[in-house]
């Protein structure tokens, strides 16, 4: 495939991850972070993001399923996980904390445990688009071409 | 040496070029690692020399109030940003400890919080802070502060 099909495909891909909501213009503010000292910042971010939350995650099933929760435990936790995806633009993943901190907050365990079904859920397809898209911008430098910046009405 | 001209507009390697005395040096205090990576870069890409915490008692080490301070390694520090809700100690808390202490209450300190509380946001600045920001924190922000 041509250099500028991938180049075009990727415009098209991450303009649709804004579109639907999976990212928010904190990821932009990323993107622009990176320079050539160090042109992996936001694929190294996001892959902090992707084992950090993958831990929480873990934590979270556990603290839920003991005999008595630990609500504020975890709230922490919640928090963090919200604390991170926002500081990446992962939006829905986001919003799914903050529904998940307010059911915390009740200590509504029913809601908790939905919550927490709902934030796996997000987290996995925000994984699977960031995957995505990591994969597109390699195989554009792969075929010596530069990655697109994208232009977003913000 | 005498003073260079800065960087120029396009010098992108921090760490190549050893600038003494230019740069500011931020502490910056996080318990979220992503939060401490984006923080870190945002003041790198403002020319500033960054060393992170990711609690307040390492903060509080690092500066020379801590219990486990060791001789000879306080840095001098122009800047503190500070994450408000951590474990043990808040920034909050934190902030108290930097301006009752008479080595290092002249250093500006910002506190950076998720949550948009007005009474937290009085409470910071009544006890000194320089500068109360919300997270996520973006370029504009950074540029704010020098």
């Amino acid at each position: 495939m041509e250099v500028v099909q991938i180049q075009r495909n990727l415009v098209d891909y991450t303009k649709s991850l804004f579109m639907e909501g999976f990212l928010d213009g904190q990821f932009l503010q990323l993107q622009q972070l990176q320079d050539e000292s160090n042109p992996d910042f936001v694929a190294e971010v996001v892959s902090l993001f992707f084992d950090d939350s993958q831990k929480l995650l873990n934590e979270l099933t556990i603290a839920l399923d003991q005999p008595i929760v630990d609500f504020k435990k975890v709230d922490a936790h919640v928090h963090q996980l919200k604390g991170s995806s926002s500081s990446i633009g992962a939006q829905k993943v986001k919003n799914a904390c903050i529904a998940f901190r307010n059911f915390c907050e009740v200590q509504n365990i029913e809601g908790c445990l939905t919550c927490l079904q709902q934030v796996k859920l997000e987290y996995y397809l925000a994984k699977n688009k960031f995957e995505t898209l990591f994969r597109l911008e390699q195989q554009i430098v792969a075929s010596g071409g530069s990655i697109p910046m994208i232009e977003m009405g913000f | 040496m005498g003073g260079s001209a800065g960087g120029c507009g396009d010098s992108s390697s921090e760490d190549k070029a050893v600038k003494l005395g230019d740069e500011p040096h931020v502490l910056a205090v996080d318990d979220n690692l992503i939060d401490r990576k984006l923080v870190e870069k945002l003041l790198k890409n403002s020319s500033c020399k960054v060393t992170t915490a990711e609690n307040a008692l390492r903060a509080l080490d690092y500066l020379g109030l801590g219990n486990e301070t060791l001789e000879g390694t306080v840095s001098k520090v122009n800047l503190i940003i500070t994450d408000y809700c951590m474990p043990g100690m808040t920034g909050y808390e934190l902030l108290k400890k930097i301006k009752e202490s008479s080595l290092l209450k002249e250093v500006p300190v910002v506190i950076m919080s998720s949550e948009n509380i007005p009474t937290r946001i009085s409470q910071c600045l009544e006890e000194g802070a320089k500068m109360f920001m919300l997270k996520p924190l973006k370029q504009s922000d950074v540029v704010q502060l020098k």
